[in-house]
């Protein structure tokens, strides 16, 4: 199908983007990379009256780089960060190469993703798993919200109709931390089934000091497996310690039944990738992220 | 309402006024007349409208003409020299990598930076890359083969020019 019409403009400023969203009441949308929005025009499951483009605006497609957080502009391409990744940070470059595939990859902007909120997209529970958050700019200025505060529901997120996410801020993990990434799709690039994403530290050879386990198509949003993180945290990691948090985890999920896959089937993988993910990220325990 | 846009596609300029909500892959076809392109899906899965953006494979169903405002882009017309075929043509049509040919535009454009940005491939990378192309005669066997005798010439043309 074709999208239904709309007007469009592609503002140089910020404040002229925030203006522009905030003069059409709740129907305009953000246009960064449009690999999410454009689909959901053609096939007007969205009929926005407006399309702000923000991909003429100066200064949204940087990569920052802190000893512990790594922060991406609205403009930068999935495709960049995975470039940025190849010799950066093998966490970044596996999720990455899972998001879709380069066509899309070379347009999709990593901010766009996350705040697109896909509940089987990879970034979103990557966002959860390193404590990530959105930076936002609206008519009363920048806020900065939580990844445990993002996501509402299938799409949605706490983000309001005239704010536009200008960044990403993902916490780097602690050095020394591990990490490990897994997820069931019928093809390469096509949305997960069922994912998780891990991340564990802990003291040498001793206890777990921090634990973060994110899931992606297990439910309406992206979810943190916190029953599994409040059972390792502080415990040495054992593998009967890593099975019986990985299947409380998945216990607590609320997966969908869908054309592709049964409620039932999806947290039965979903405990499996999690205790998967979880002893890789104990074996990279040490070693360099 | 239209805008007007000014793009290089295939190395010529055009000037025209656009529908905000025309995709470049509509705008390719009906109003350049560059009906190599084909679509598909219409929303991004199939792969079958993917063109060249400054170089690098894009959906073009997935981007508003618009947006190719000042933008350089190829599409399969532009792929092959003035007379033959490209390197990457001849290995489809020596190879037998395509058959009905509707997924074999989007491609070739695919193929084409792909290898140049891997110019020797291992038969997984081939097939983690055309995971993005949905070909609906399922001839993938002929298409990996395509591919891989597509890098090995342009390779050794390479290598000729020292």
């Amino acid at each position: 199908m074709k999208p239904a019409p709309f007007e469009y403009v592609a503002p140089a400023t910020l404040d002229d983007a925030v203006g522009a969203l905030a003069g059409e009441g709740g129907d305009a949308k953000v246009l960064a990379g449009g690999q999410s929005l454009i689909p959901m025009l053609a096939l007007r499951l969205a009929r926005p009256t407006l399309l702000v483009d923000i991909n003429r605006i100066a200064g949204l497609d940087g990569i920052r780089e802190s000893p512990d957080t790594l922060e991406i502009g609205a403009l930068v391409r999935q495709r960049d960060l995975e470039r940025w990744a190849a010799s950066r940070s093998a966490l970044f470059a596996l999720v990455l190469r899972h998001v879709a595939h380069p066509p899309i990859r070379n347009r999709g902007t990593v901010v766009g993703n996350v705040v697109h909120a896909d509940p089987a997209s990879e970034l979103p529970a990557l966002l959860l798993a390193l404590d990530g958050a959105v930076i936002a700019r609206g008519p009363g200025g920048e806020r900065t919200v939580a990844a445990d505060q993002l996501y509402r529901a299938p799409l949605t997120t706490s983000l309001a109709a005239d704010e536009v996410a200008t960044a990403v801020r993902f916490a780097l993990p602690p050095a020394g931390a591990g990490w490990g990434f897994a997820e069931i799709s019928r093809r390469h690039g096509d949305f997960a089934l069922v994912g998780a994403v891990a991340v564990l530290a802990r003291a040498a050879g001793g206890p777990v000091t921090r634990a973060r386990l994110a899931f992606f198509g297990a439910g309406g949003t992206p979810t943190r497996g916190a029953a599994a993180e409040r059972i390792l945290e502080g415990h040495d990691p054992t593998p009967a310690r890593l099975a019986q948090a990985a299947r409380a985890a998945a216990d607590a999920l609320a997966p969908d039944d869908d054309i592709h896959a049964t409620a039932a089937y999806r947290r039965r993988v979903a405990a499996t990738l999690a205790e998967r993910t979880l002893a890789a990220a104990l074996a990279r325990c040490g070693s360099a992220a | 309402m239209t805008r007007t846009i000014r793009l290089t596609v295939n190395g010529q300029e055009h000037e025209r006024a656009v529908e905000p909500r025309s995709t470049l892959a509509d705008f390719l076809r009906e109003d350049l007349e560059l009906t190599g392109t084909h679509v598909g899906c219409e929303h991004g899965v199939c792969g079958a409208c993917t063109v060249l953006l400054e170089g690098e494979p894009v959906r073009a169903c997935l981007m508003l003409a618009v947006q190719a405002d000042s933008r350089r882009i190829t599409t399969v017309e532009g792929l092959a020299p003035a007379e033959g075929l490209h390197p990457i043509q001849e290995a489809f049509w020596a190879r037998h990598g395509l058959q009905c040919g509707y997924c074999t535009p989007g491609i070739l454009m695919s193929v084409s930076a792909f290898l140049r940005e891997r110019p020797d491939p291992s038969h997984e990378e081939i097939r983690e890359m055309l995971a993005g192309h949905l070909c609906r005669c399922t001839g993938y066997h002929f298409i990996v083969e395509a591919i891989e005798a597509a890098a090995r010439a342009l390779r050794s043309s390479a290598s000729d020019r020292g």
